[in-house]
């Protein structure tokens, strides 16, 4: 088939990178970064190589992060990630923050010195108490780089287990299955040698140990320090079970506090906190997410979240594949709407070659995206009906609706939910005149009506309001700082959508409007995913008719190719999918591979902002409120 | 069986009314005739193929023709575990201990290429390549993720399998197999128990090296 590409593999210098960096062009300063250089003096800031700007003092980070937010108004932090550099010799961590009220992120780096081996890194200070929504992404570069973050409240591994043995992402740590830096490896080449990787690797799995490793002495605690802030006023069964030790009794306490000391009968009485464990296998946590949630009788007086049980190394594996393999596993990310994704990863990487889809690709784009986000709206109201606790029943009638859309999709794509439909500077295929009949009818006729009939349903229905109206309030100001993202943030009051704060693809020739609403909670999250669904139609309806005056077929800018060769530099692209923001950070030596490759998820960065909405409420909300953000577990883990 | 009943049917010694009330069968047929029509699945999902594997369940693809449509979500109400979607390192203790909580007879289906084999993920540092590294699998399904129609056709060849198995043989009537799977050990990297002596003695051979 044509599908063999024709040139060999390539014989790349593993030093690839270094080679081409050895001047690697610095960043154009925009008016917020000199004004930041003003501010700090030119021997803090300064330029850093192709995006933004360095500090070159990590003890004034904190600083400099404070600056940002309260002087210049970038009030949430976007992105945060870490690069390795093993030529140069550093760690360089990246920030990027943005204003809520729109334009381009700023980014701002540092640098710690590569350690050797194993080790951990000098630290970093934490930005968390400057921007909320910093906590998890400091534990994810935690977690793969081996950079610690000072004053940190909870640092822990995230994705991984403790006790795990290595950083992953570092790119002298290699994983049990290592066959070389970047594909195509040599073994999976025509005529190569065909092995199992099980039959090449000295453990005959997909595992490494140290040297001296003995399992039958070794004590496992891969949820080490998990528990450790929750235990307050919490039993103790000790582990031979039959010694009850109370750790400390803070209910008593506890209750008496809130009514101002003066404690009732009720409060007097003897009640335990408990620890659940709610998941990795739960009905209701939307895959295998685990929330440890601590209980006051039925009210949760605090959550931790366990991650990284759908961990599948998504940006390992990114940066051995070449650009082009990167697309059908970017559909893996978030599952639901894997060509919103799509568009996500192919922008940035066009954005760093410089090319520009044709008319028609955009059309394509903008129209298989609104519908994929109007799929991706049924299901999340479907299951937040689910949660509660409509079983079933309710979800049936979206994903009728859901699997007409898919219909489209498979026909053009030739498959439902893994599309791989999007290329570099243009998509795979045309719509021929009986899909376009398709998604005309879909756009005109049917899923107008199935709204009308949703919001007739469930609305004003009384179940309904009364299980959503005021639970999971999150204001608007702590939203921006937990950076959230998508529908929640707009339901919050906040007109954030990518498609209009940083517009791409050609957005701007629709007529749509972003709807906002100011409940901030489970019900306005609701109906600002109904509404959306309404503007989506509109895209999707203008989409169709202006599509009509463009080439059939035009599909395509430039010529089709396998090896794309993506100038050295770096690059940030986002897109607005159904979930929230998603963001691409990418990092090319030039070569034919990611050098970098980060996954700014929406669903991972919301869900900071989950033990704030829930504590308070009952536990039966909790599932509801977790439903509301309308996460998806392929996008939190990667 | 047909001509025992049609016999039974005109005997004269069974009552009138009772004639065509009568059926006789193997005590394996009728066995596993209602076996095979009331298994049911546990809920449980693992990543992209549990969206498919819920698709199949809707209105269209309609899974309670076959009787499978009650989706327990406690191990120990279920007979069929189905490995929907990527096994990761973190997440195969809990899937052996659900699987060890599942009564007998207990079956296994394999959804898709990450949990056959891996899949497109399977060079990850945190993926386990396949499910039956750890526990035996009835049916493995191609795709990824596999089409409604696909896990219905699944289905149907685990329901082949249940009607050929003989109450004289399944192991779950048998004194001595009672096959509890150790779980797993989350330690430097993921430890297989039952190959604990092993690891042992590499680990120890290379440190000497």
């Amino acid at each position: 088939m044509s599908q063999t590409p024709t040139n060999p593999p390539a014989a790349k210098p593993a030093a690839g990178h270094g080679a081409k960096a050895a001047a690697p062009k610095l960043a154009v300063l925009t008016p917020e970064m000199q004004q930041l250089q003003q501010h700090f003096g030119e021997a803090l800031i300064t330029p850093a190589p192709f995006v933004g700007v360095l500090v070159n003092d990590k003890r004034r980070l904190v600083d400099v992060a404070r600056y940002l937010r309260d002087e210049l108004k970038y009030d949430s932090i976007t992105n945060l990630t870490a690069v390795d550099y093993i030529k140069e010799g550093y760690f360089e961590v990246v920030y990027q923050v943005q204003r809520s009220t729109g334009g381009e992120p700023l980014t701002f780096k540092a640098r710690v010195p590569r350690p050797q081996g194993n080790d951990l890194s000098e630290p970093l200070p934490s930005l968390t108490a400057v921007y909320a929504g910093a906590d998890f992404q400091e534990r994810e570069v935690y977690d793969m780089f081996g950079i610690p973050f000072e004053g940190h409240p909870d640092l822990r591994r995230i994705l991984l287990w403790e006790g795990f043995y290595g950083w992953p992402l570092r790119k002298d740590w290699h994983e049990p299955y290592y066959e070389g830096d970047t594909k195509p490896f040599e073994s999976r080449w025509p005529g190569g040698d065909h092995k199992l990787a099980e039959e090449r690797v000295p453990w005959e799995d997909n595992v490494n140990y140290p040297p001296g490793f003995d399992p039958l002495s070794f004590v496992a605690n891969p949820d080490a320090g998990l528990y450790d802030s929750m235990m307050h006023g919490v039993r103790v069964v000790q582990s031979d079970g039959s010694a009850l030790t109370t750790q400390q009794n803070g209910t008593a306490t506890a209750a008496a506090e809130r009514n101002g000391g003066a404690a009732t009968a009720l409060d007097e009485l003897q009640t335990d906190q408990i620890i659940v464990n709610m998941g990795p296998q739960h009905p209701s946590t939307h895959g295998v997410l685990r929330m440890v949630v601590k209980l006051d009788g039925e009210t949760v007086t605090d959550l931790k979240l366990a991650l990284g049980y759908l961990h599948r190394n998504h940006e390992k594996i990114g940066e051995r594949n070449t650009w082009l393999h990167n697309i059908p596993y970017t559909d893996r990310l978030d599952y639901i709407c894997g060509l919103a994704n799509e568009w996500g990863y192919v922008l940035t990487v066009e954005k760093m070659m410089g090319i520009k889809p044709t008319e028609r690709a955009e059309y394509l784009r903008v129209l298989m995206a609104e519908l994929t986000r109007i799929q991706s709206h049924f299901w999340a109201i479907g299951f937040l009906l689910n949660d509660l606790g409509a079983f079933y029943t309710p979800a049936l009638y979206f994903i009728t609706e859901r699997d007409l859309i898919l219909d489209l999709f498979e026909s053009v794509t030739g498959s439902r939910l893994m599309c791989n439909y999007f290329r570099f500077g243009g998509v795979a295929r045309d719509l021929t005149e009986a899909q376009l009949a398709h998604a005309k009818e879909l756009a005109f006729e049917r899923i107008p009506r199935k709204i009308d009939e949703l919001e007739a349903l469930l609305t004003d229905n009384e179940i309904v309001r009364a299980r959503t109206i005021g639970v999971g309030y999150l204001p608007a100001d702590r939203s921006i700082n937990y950076s959230l993202t998508g529908p929640c943030i707009r339901a919050a009051g906040v007109p954030y959508d990518i498609r209009r704060v940083d517009p791409y693809g050609i957005y701007d020739r629709f007529d749509f409007d972003i709807p906002v609403l100011y409940g901030a909670d489970v019900y306005d999250r609701y109906r600002v995913r109904v509404m959306e669904m309404r503007q989506s139609l509109r895209i999707v309806q203008q989409c169709l008719k202006q599509m009509e005056d463009t080439r059939w077929g035009d599909i395509q800018a430039g010529k089709k190719a396998y090896n794309h060769r993506v100038p050295a530099g770096q690059a940030y692209g986002r897109v607005e999918t159904p979930k929230g923001e998603l963001g691409f950070y990418l990092v090319s030596d030039g070569g034919q591979n990611a050098y970098r490759y980060h996954v700014r998820s929406s669903s991972f960065i919301n869900l900071n902002s989950l033990k704030e909405m829930v504590v308070g409420h009952k536990v039966a909300d909790a599932v509801v409120i977790l439903g509301s953000l309308d996460i998806v577990l392929g996008e939190v883990d990667r | 069986m047909t001509e025992l009943t049609a016999e039974l049917q005109n005997d004269p010694r069974v009552p009138e009314e009772l004639r065509n009330n009568v059926f006789i069968t193997t005590l394996d047929k009728i066995y596993n005739w209602g076996r095979k029509r009331s298994v049911w699945p546990m809920l449980f999902g693992l990543a992209c193929c549990a969206i498919e594997m819920i698709a199949t369940a809707a209105s269209r693809h309609d899974l309670a023709r076959f009787g499978w449509e009650l989706m327990r979500a406690s191990p120990r109400q279920a007979d069929l575990m189905i490995v929907s979607g990527t096994v990761t390192k973190k997440m195969v203790p809990q899937i052996v201990r659900l699987y060890n909580q599942m009564p007998e007879p207990r079956y296994v289906i394999a959804m898709g290429a990450c949990a056959t084999a891996g899949g497109p993920f399977k060079e990850g540092y945190n993926v386990v390549s396949g499910i039956d590294k750890f526990i035996p699998v009835d049916v493995y399904i191609t795709g990824c993720p596999p089409r409604p129609e696909a896990l219905l056709h699944s289905f149907l060849k685990l329901q082949e399998k249940i009607e050929k198995q003989s109450l004289r043989n399944v192991p779950w009537y048998r004194p001595g197999t009672d096959d509890i799977i150790p779980v797993p050990m989350l330690g430097p990297d993921l430890v297989d128990m039952r190959r604990a002596e092993a690891i042992r003695a590499k680990a120890a051979e290379s440190q000497n090296a």
